[in-house]
């Protein structure tokens, strides 16, 4: 039996607000548990929530950067269900008309290109943190009304590889907005999967299970992987697939069984009555379209055609909006394009790597990047040098002024250089024979005495052309 | 003393001149308070000590003649937050509950030098029209101790009417300041919705909650409103519509001449009490007598009123109380197993009978399956109801007519009736659902009782309320009489 698949990706993204979405209070981390609080976030007897315009035009931003409708005419609505880190009893989000509808992503899976679908996308609070002790729980409220972006997937994810690459899209794209900094392992990204399998040719979906437990986007795909490998089987068999909800075991890579859903909650979804309705004009989603930065795939297009970058090059260095916005800022002080593509790939994710750090906590900028490459270009200092050099500016240090400090200079001067090799070629008269008998080698020999001779300051370019023309005389 | 003699003007021309200091005149307010209150429970709670500071401190600033409310005192009904004085809204559930903020009221009554003496008994949570079902104790009516003094504002009515407080703040969901008002022949004010901030009253049905004064009379009234009124960051519903100085029109007993009134057919209809009927007829006689016009209308879907606003009220209710669930504050039941346990036993044990009816009702409404039906269909009714009263509205002026179809009832006579104590409300109700203005004022007596008239407006319009109430004061006494209370000073 051949078997189609189809997954579902609930994506939450937490907003880099200043404050919370209902409330005054700030959205930071690492503080005291519910310090970061008011009586708003405490759903205190008499309080009312007041909407964040910032999350609003995130709202809006996150829409435009998905190709989405952005609805004009919206507004809040209350999840009620109780639960401690939930303080009023209902979550304030948004359920009859998302801020935005009908947006896709394009994604490439083994250089076959596809569209996927969003079915919608809303804001909404995020709800606080309970933690169990013996006796007690705590509940920490500092998490609760920050604000979060909610985007539903439609069912045109077929593959785990697609789901993987239906995230990457996403994360790219709305890392380049700068409304979120989407990292799964800080909980800036989190992702709530379902997945089923039916049989080729049957119109009805499957049923489907609800996966947990997905820390990373190595994590969706594995476990839907095996996921969808467990359902095909239970089909096969002549079983059926339980409406359930599964956890991922990193450890060994499987699904386990958490619960079995028995109906659908119900939340009793009703307009929030103490926000009015939301009127979005078409000035503010201009205003805010106009400012939104080139999304990545504008970005790979202009890399590949106008600067002549190969595919996998524009690929990576478009990952973050900061590794790409850096490469923009070091091209435009002249710098060659693929020598800055290839150290931003290279030794600056090394460094990086090494770190562990983000690329705007350095004190690497375009300038002295691009001041390095320009050196390397003029052929003041040799790639060689160039890794002290690049040690230099990772500490922040002006390139050009390191390299006169440290007496990096490379010797190119024909005139300063011809006395040194006149001088090592009569004190190798062998080499010379050597040379003259066909041994090839010998180059590499009197080439290695003049470096030597110049601390290996010599250009070796302009000291293989003397030398050849020198030996050929 | 009481204060039946002396309006806000006349208050606040003695402080001016020291014929009373402000400390004395609290003292005097809280010695009435304890003779009086064992006859009428209008207070959950007095404000005793930190009154009595804040008096002697205006005393120390001296009275400012340009603060009209200076040193003045003023009850507030117990849904509405007060920073570190209990607040209960008559519930279980939030006994001896402290709030750490005040109300935006609560503050614009402090910075117009108001004294705050103490918190006025309310149906719990604001649900009902009787005061019967907060669950500390049944507030009296002024007039008669076996009657009800309506609700859920009746703390406030019942203090104001028996002369203890100059003035009382209500909340008005669907009757709940008009209703009392007109029980204990007072004037009340349901503003517009928006008109007063939100913030800091505990919500019943937040797409209808309002706060308003409630006064001896139709000046004093305009007077509190343009204090507590306007915009406010923290309620994104408040209006920003500029907030006049509505006492100060007031002087013109004949402002009605020219006016377009409507008087319903359906606010006379049938289960409205003779005597309520007469005392409306005679009132748009006397509004003839100052030279209006009062003309038969109609609010043909005023009938759909009760259904879909207990369906609507009751849905945000059951959302708004929620946050009544134990964990952060107010009532937890002991012997709790688990978590199931906290939410269940601490709402099932902190909760009144009418609440929890309203609770199951409102979640009901909202239920999957049952929302296009009950939710949907209301907020369909509604709008119907507010396109019957713009159609009115056009070309009158302000529509009149009873507040509430009977005078006050006997204490324990309905309160085993939800249905026939929910139809209490059926001329107040469409008024809430529609957002307007409604002004409650004594317009007769029915069997020593008082009856209370109803003047509904345009958005915003509550000065033209205040015009024809003035006006119709100026020219009856029903708000001069008083009722006798034994153990009076």
């Amino acid at each position: 039996m051949n078997f189609e698949t189809t997954i579902g990706l609930e994506v939450h993204i937490e907003l880099k607000t200043n404050s919370k979405i209902f409330s005054p209070s700030p959205v930071a981390y690492g503080a005291d548990p519910n310090a970061n609080t008011n009586v708003i976030d405490w759903g205190y007897p008499g309080v009312l929530p007041t909407t964040n315009k910032g999350v609003v035009a995130d709202g809006i931003i996150a829409a435009l950067a998905l190709h989405a409708t952005v609805e004009q005419h919206t507004h809040f609505d209350r999840k009620n269900y109780f639960y401690p880190d939930n303080p009023k009893a209902y979550q304030i989000t948004q359920s009859d008309k998302p801020i935005g509808h009908d947006g896709w992503v394009e994604v490439d899976v083994d250089g076959v290109k596809k569209k996927i679908g969003i079915a919608e996308m809303h804001i909404e609070e995020d709800a606080g943190k309970n933690t169990h002790e013996r006796d007690y729980s705590y509940v920490d409220l500092n998490r609760q009304g920050t604000p979060l972006i909610e985007i539903v997937s439609k069912p045109d994810i077929a593959s785990p590889a697609e789901a993987y690459a239906y995230l990457e899209a996403l994360r790219q794209r709305i890392q380049f907005t700068g409304i979120s900094d989407v990292k799964m392992e800080e909980g800036s990204m989190r992702v709530d999967v379902n997945i089923s399998v039916r049989p080729v040719g049957q119109k009805k979906f499957g049923t489907k299970t609800e996966l947990k437990n997905l820390n990373s986007f190595n994590y969706v795909q594995r476990g839907l992987e095996y996921e969808e490998k467990r359902q095909q089987q239970v089909l096969m068999s002549g079983g059926s697939v339980q409406q359930e909800t599964r956890r991922f075991d990193e450890k060994t890579g499987e699904t386990i069984l958490m619960r079995v859903k028995a109906g659908s909650d119900d939340y009793r979804y009703f307009p929030e009555p103490d926000l009015p309705a939301l009127n979005i004009s078409d000035d503010w989603i201009k205003e805010l379209g106009d400012a939104m930065p080139e999304m990545p795939g504008k970005r790979r297009e202009r890399y590949v055609n106008d600067l002549g970058l190969t595919d996998y090059d524009a690929m990576v260095i478009t990952q973050t909006k900061e590794m790409s916005d850096f490469f923009d800022a070091t091209v435009a002080l002249k710098a060659d394009p693929k020598m800055a593509a290839n150290y931003l790939q290279g030794d600056v994710n090394a460094y990086l790597n090494e770190k562990q750090v983000d690329l705007q906590a350095t004190k690497l900028t375009p300038a002295n990047l691009a001041g390095m490459i320009n050196l390397i270009s003029d052929g003041t200092i040799s790639s060689k040098m160039a890794k002290k050099v690049f040690k230099a500016i990772t500490n922040g240090e002006e390139p050009k002024a390191y390299v006169e400090a440290h007496g990096l200079v490379q010797l190119s001067d024909p005139a300063k250089l011809q006395p040194i090799i006149d001088d090592v070629l009569s004190a190798n008269p062998q080499s010379i024979e050597d040379f003259n008998n066909g041994k090839k080698r010998a180059v590499g020999f009197l080439v290695g005495q003049i470096m030597k001779q110049t601390h290996g300051q010599a250009n070796p370019q302009v000291v293989n052309q003397l030398l050849m023309k020198a030996l050929q005389k | 003393m009481n204060y039946f003699d002396k309006d806000l003007a006349g208050l606040h021309a003695d402080l001016v001149a020291k014929k009373i200091s402000a400390k004395e005149l609290t003292q005097a307010t809280f010695d009435n308070i304890k003779a009086t209150d064992p006859q009428i429970d209008a207070f959950l709670n007095l404000n005793e000590e930190a009154a009595l500071n804040q008096a002697a401190e205006i005393d120390q600033q001296g009275i400012n003649a340009n603060q009209p409310l200076a040193g003045i005192p003023v009850g507030l009904k117990d849904n509405i937050v007060t920073k570190g004085l209990t607040t209960t809204a008559a519930s279980k559930i939030l006994e001896n509950f402290k709030p750490v903020y005040d109300a935006t009221v609560t503050e614009k009554l402090a910075n117009a030098q108001m004294i705050t003496v103490g918190k006025t008994n309310l149906d719990e949570f604001a649900m009902g029209g009787s005061t019967e079902n907060s669950a500390f104790k049944t507030t009296k009516n002024a007039w008669d101790q076996t009657k009800v003094p309506g609700g859920s504002s009746g703390g406030s009515a019942a203090a104001v009417a028996s002369g203890q407080v100059p003035v009382a703040l209500g909340s008005d969901t669907g009757g709940s300041i008009r209703q009392p008002a007109a029980f204990n022949g007072i004037v009340g004010i349901k503003p517009t919705y928006g008109r007063v901030s939100r913030w800091g009253l505990i919500a019943f049905g937040s797409s209808l909650d309002q706060i308003g004064p409630m006064t001896r009379s139709v000046k004093d009234n305009a007077t509190v409103l343009s204090a507590i009124a306007g915009h406010d960051d923290h309620d994104l519903t408040s209006s920003t519509q500029a907030v006049p100085d509505f006492a100060a029109d007031l002087n013109d007993a004949t402002s009605v001449k020219g006016m377009r009134i409507g008087l319903p057919k359906e606010f006379l209809a049938e289960g409205v009490n003779e005597d309520v009927k007469a005392a409306i007829l005679a009132a748009a006689d006397t509004y003839r007598k100052l030279g209006a016009t009062v003309d038969e209308v109609s609010l043909p879907h005023n009938k759909y009123g009760v259904a879909a606003y207990y369906i609507i009220a009751s849905s945000e209710a059951s959302s708004n109380l929620q946050r009544f669930d134990g964990i952060r504050y107010g009532y937890r039941a002991k012997d709790v197993k688990n978590l199931e346990d906290v939410y269940v036993k601490s709402r099932s044990e902190g909760f009144g009978e009418e609440v929890k009816r309203r609770i199951m009702l409102g979640t009901f409404s909202l239920s999957a399956g049952f929302y296009d039906a009950y939710f949907l269909k209301a907020a369909k009714v509604r709008t119907v109801i507010i396109n019957d009263f713009k159609a009115v509205l056009k070309d009158h002026d302000f529509i009149m007519g009873p507040v509430a179809p009977t005078p006050a009832f006997g204490i324990g006579d309905e309160i085993k009736d939800p249905i026939t104590m929910y139809m209490n409300d059926v001329l107040t109700i469409p008024v809430n659902l529609a957002g307007l203005p409604g002004l409650s004022l004594p317009a007769g007596f029915s069997n020593n009782l008082p009856v209370g008239m109803q003047l509904i407006g345009r958005p915003f319009d509550e000065s033209t309320l205040y015009k024809a109430g003035y006006a119709f004061e100026q020219n009856t006494d029903f708000h001069l009489q008083v009722p006798t209370l034994g153990g009076q000073n």
